[in-house]
């Protein structure tokens, strides 16, 4: 960074950031014990406080926001494991946003990050008929035999330890057809309690469709109407947590709009990440006055899986899985963000004939957070090692997760310790589904699909 | 700055990535859990092991560099604020709990060990470390030793001082002593162990500690007694005492912190009573069933309008963990939160509680009162807003005159968070002239270069000490 953008951050920062806010913080510490990169360094310059006190530093003019700020504020999760423990109620999440926008938005960045930047998330997140040729083309990757050519050419060896794993981790694609045709209304089984619309997400759309089509399945068992608006976008957490504010602030709109015409009493989200993003779009939207009001019914509507699942008693429903030794991964802002952590938890107690082993700091962050396990490599896999000892020693043969980045994050963890063969990642939907098919006899089953025209 | 030759010559000491002086660094390690205190240090060290302790408290003397000893960095006296900057010096590789001895019941261990940590290895083997100051989730032993720091169980089992048997401490000229051991009875000399514990790191480098253990007592209850009048609570806690019994845990929650507290951790705390006394006991099953029946009944007596006992060890819990984050949670009022610690006889609570809300109508403020009422250690709590001038004015005045009236009816300027650098001006106070020369003359014989944690406990001048906001 140069002398005129660092002014020009401090500026920023003196006119954006919220100093009441950082004011709260008193310094008190209570923080320091839950934040996962406070916790590998020991190291005050990557805690909460005191990322929150370098903030201030700038605001007041104590210090200059160089790179050593830039990369604090880069080291952090985002995972707001700080904000449930903190006393004085700190709101975090939105000070590292403002933040982290203020920094990326005055940036020169290198030609390839810029390329990479713009094509993900500008050119491709954006758009779902690109996201499914995107996903298309690994498709083909993987059916081809470019795969096992790639694999055995030893090309692989030539990325970074955990690249290579993610390239073995990433589900089997569904086909564009499949993608694109996708169904957008269904219908309850039985009597008709809610009717719900469905956040179907960008990823979770395309490369894990078959999870948001159990998503579907179970809500249609639990008693709702469902549909999925089309025009939709992809709920823009990427781009609004790496400082791609104003194209986040676009598809914030456009999801506003889109879930107001379904009208629904629900708007169901089975991905924590994208969900508390959802939820917050009145924060995003505060400086556009005729959003907020819109933005904040929008929130009051945003319900994860796991809690209309309970909400309508699904946990009470017959649910069997034989042996399995099951343990539940928190997605942080599913956990913090969303404040939803009993309901998972309970739906899988749930389940008869296996048994459900809480892992040692549950809430600890897997080290995935968005993209950041590509960007901060060191710190994200310090982190997946630490959680990986605790998943191991519940014995646990099914690692249940409630986030695509999450999910993805622990099947690398498996792969890396060697487990795959014991151990299997899986999210909660998919665990649930088999968990209620398999309670059912044969005939129930075709009985109930046949009643609603699910396809099986 | 330090002199590029000095700074070559601490990195070859402990190696480049534990010392560290980036403007980054400098400023997180800046401040504590002290509102309106903050200065920049000239580097960061981490050392490796009680040598290079040495080694740099030689080099750091023989320069007259400033050395500032930090565990995690929540006190509250702005103690390990590095008002003459110079280096902090923190204890990230002294973490290890060296042994537990169930023999001599004593735990062995380094400083930076977590507090909490400390007592969950110990209670694994069925003992017991009681001091639990409400920051022990996050505070170092190392920190409880210099702090002298007291908690909950303070009425019962007493504070840190009566459970540190031993040490090991780095003098400023470089000397490694020991002091005490693991021994019951030792009479060999001056109490030096003593000297250091509460020495706010003056003295010396405490590089490990011997601390004695109880057995695990057998059971626990904690009840929560209801006051429309805060007169009748204060009462309460006299009238306990006097009928000896010595609860384990005394506390003591006006309403407006009992509100913030509440609104943190939403377990269902009363907000439309004037004030509460959280009490618990602990012992022989037996004893403290006898126990919390009596005390049940002096609440009743001096006119609380519930008693309610908590009904698991759940519900317990949450009402300690309620207490302890009250604090933090009054800073949710206010920008700025100003806690002090005055402490009285606790024959006097009563009197004191009612003189600190008469000075704050004084002096037009919100104070919230709450504290260790057990043990007379009452946290008076400012709310308020650095960026008011007048209003923090108003606030220093009002202090003065709070400390004035503890110090008058038998008390201290602080009970457990320390002198430090924010209760310096005042210490004349409790010690007096006579007092303060003779505990410089102890800190001239140890430190006569001054270098340990200079600005702390010894003020230049009295009084007036708000707003030393030091930034560089
Ligand atoms: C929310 C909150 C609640 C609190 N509750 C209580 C309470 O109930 N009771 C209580 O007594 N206090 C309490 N405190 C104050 C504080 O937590 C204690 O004083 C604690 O002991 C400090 O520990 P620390 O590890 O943070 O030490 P620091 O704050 O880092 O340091 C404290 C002092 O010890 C010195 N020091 C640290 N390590 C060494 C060492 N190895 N050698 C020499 N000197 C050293 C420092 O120089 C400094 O003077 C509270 C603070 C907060 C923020
Ligand atoms: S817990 Fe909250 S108030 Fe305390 S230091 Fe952390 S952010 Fe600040
Ligand atoms: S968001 Fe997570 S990583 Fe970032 S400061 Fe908070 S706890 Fe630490």
């Amino acid at each position: 960074m140069n002398i005129e953008q660092r002014s020009k951050i401090q500026k920023e920062f003196q006119e954006k950031m919220d100093y009441d806010e950082l004011l709260n913080c008193m310094r008190c510490g209570f923080c320091l014990p839950s934040c996962p990169t406070y916790l590998e360094t020991s190291d005050e310059v990557h805690s909460p406080r005191g990322r929150i006190a370098l903030m201030k530093a700038v605001v007041d003019g104590d210090i200059e926001p160089d790179e050593d700020v830039k990369k604090s504020l880069d080291m952090c999760l985002g995972c707001r494991a700080c904000e449930p423990v903190c006393p004085s109620g700190v709101n975090y999440g939105h000070l590292l946003e403002q933040a982290r926008d203020i920094i990326y938005q005055n940036e020169k960045l290198s030609i390839s990050t810029r390329f990479i930047r713009r094509t993900t998330l500008k050119g491709l997140f954006p758009y779902q008929n690109r996201m499914i040729t995107m996903t298309s083309l690994l498709g083909f990757y993987q059916k081809s035999g470019l795969r096992s050519l790639t694999r055995k050419s030893g090309i692989m060896n030539l990325l970074p330890e955990h690249l290579a794993y993610m390239e073995k981790v990433l589900p089997d694609v569904p086909s564009k057809s499949e993608m694109k045709n996708r169904p957008r209304h269904f219908e309850p089984v039985g009597q008709k309690k809610k009717r719900v619309a469905f956040f179907s997400g960008c990823l979770m759309d395309t490369l894990f469709l078959k999870t948001n089509g159990a998503t579907t399945k179970l809500l249609q068992y639990a008693g709702c109407e469902i549909v999925i608006p089309e025009n939709q976008a992809c709920c823009g957490a990427l781009q609004g947590h790496s400082g791609e504010k104003n194209q986040a602030k676009e598809m914030a709109k456009r999801n506003i709009q889109a879930f107001e015409d379904a009208n629904v009493d629900y708007i169901i989200t089975n991905a924590g990440g994208c969900g508390s993003f959802l939820v917050d779009y009145h924060f995003l939207l505060k400086d556009d006055p005729a959003w907020t009001d819109r933005a904040k019914q929008l929130s009051e509507k945003i319900k994860d899986i796991t809690r209309i699942l309970v909400e309508l008693d699904f946990h009470k429903k017959p649910l069997h899985i034989i042996g399995q030794i099951i343990t539940y991964q928190d997605s942080c802002h599913l956990r913090n963000g969303q404040k939803t952590y009993t309901e998972p938890r309970l739906l899988l107690e749930s389940i008869n004939g296996s048994h459900f082993v809480e892992m040692k700091d549950a809430d600890r962050c897997c080290g995935s957070a968005g993209i950041y396990n590509i960007i901060q490599s060191d710190m994200s896999m310090k982190i997946l090692d630490y959680k990986m000892k605790h998943t191991t020693a519940t014995g646990a043969t099914t690692v249940v997760t409630t986030n695509p980045g999450c999910l993805l994050q622990m099947k690398l963890g498996i792969e890396k310790e060697g487990l795959s063969k014991k151990m299997k990642a899986v999210h909660i939907v998919d665990l649930l589904l088999e968990a209620y098919e398999t309670a059912l006899t044969k005939e129930e089953l075709t009985d109930i699909n046949e009643q609603s025209k699910i396809s099986v | 700055m330090l002199p590029e030759l000095i700074k070559r010559r601490l990195i070859k000491l402990v190696g480049a990535e534990n010392f560290k002086d980036s403007n980054v660094s400098k400023l997180a390690y800046s401040y504590d859990a002290t509102p309106q205190f903050q200065a920049m240090p000239d580097a960061i060290i981490s050392p490796r092991n009680k040598k290079e302790v040495s080694q740099i408290l030689k080099l750091c003397n023989q320069e007259k560099i400033p050395v500032v000893p930090r565990g995690s960095g929540t006190n509250l006296s702005a103690g390990t604020t590095p008002l003459k900057g110079g280096i902090v010096l923190l204890f990230n590789h002294f973490n290890k709990i060296l042994e537990i001895d169930e023999e001599n019941l004593t735990v062995t261990t380094q400083p930076g060990v977590n507090t909490l940590e400390l007592m969950k290895a110990v209670e694994a083997k069925g003992l017991f470390y009681p001091p639990d100051p409400s920051s022990m989730k996050i505070s170092q032993i190392g920190g409880n030793i210099n702090e002298n720091s007291g908690g909950l169980r303070g009425l019962k089992y007493g504070v840190t001082r009566d459970y540190v048997l031993g040490l090991e401490v780095v003098l400023p000229n470089g000397d490694i002593i020991r002091t005490g051991g693991k021994l019951a009875k030792d009479v060999a000399g001056y109490d030096l162990t003593r000297l250091f514990v509460g020495s706010e790191g003056t003295l010396g480098i405490i590089t490990e500690a011997t601390l004695k253990l109880v057995p695990m007592p057998e059971t626990k209850k904690t009840i929560l007694a209801l006051y429309q009048d805060m007169d009748a609570a204060a009462r309460t806690v006299s009238k306990i005492i006097a009928n000896k019994i010595i609860p384990t845990t005394l506390e003591f929650l006006d309403q407006p912190t009992l509100k913030v507290v509440e609104d943190f951790s939403q377990i269902g705390l009363p907000t439309n009573v004037k004030a509460v006394l959280l009490i618990e006991q602990d012992g022989e099953r037996a004893s403290v069933e006898n126990d919390i029946e009596k005390i049940s009944f002096i609440c009743k007596e001096n006119h609380a309008v519930e008693v309610k006992v908590a009904q698991s060890e759940k519900e317990a819990d949450e009402l300690r963990t309620a207490r302890r984050s009250a604090l933090s949670a009054l800073a949710r009022l206010k920008p700025t939160t100003i806690l002090e610690d005055a402490t009285v006889p606790r024959s006097e609570i009563a009197k004191m509680v009612k003189v600190i809300n008469e000075i704050a109508k004084e002096y037009d403020l919100e104070i919230c009162t709450f504290g260790h009422a057990g043990d007379g250690n009452l946290h008076p709590t400012c709310l308020t807003d650095v960026r008011n001038k007048e209003e923090i004015e108003r606030v220093e005045k009002a202090f003065e005159k709070i400390f004035e009236k503890a110090v008058a009816l038998g008390g201290t300027i602080t009970g457990e968070h320390g002198v430090g650098a924010m209760k310096a001006p005042y210490l004349y106070l409790k010690l007096g002239e006579e007092g303060i020369s003779a505990m410089s003359a102890i800190k001239k014989a140890f430190d006569p270069n001054n270098i340990m944690n200079p600005g702390k406990i010894f003020a230049k001048s009295k009084r007036k000490r708000v707003v030393v906001n030091q930034t560089p």
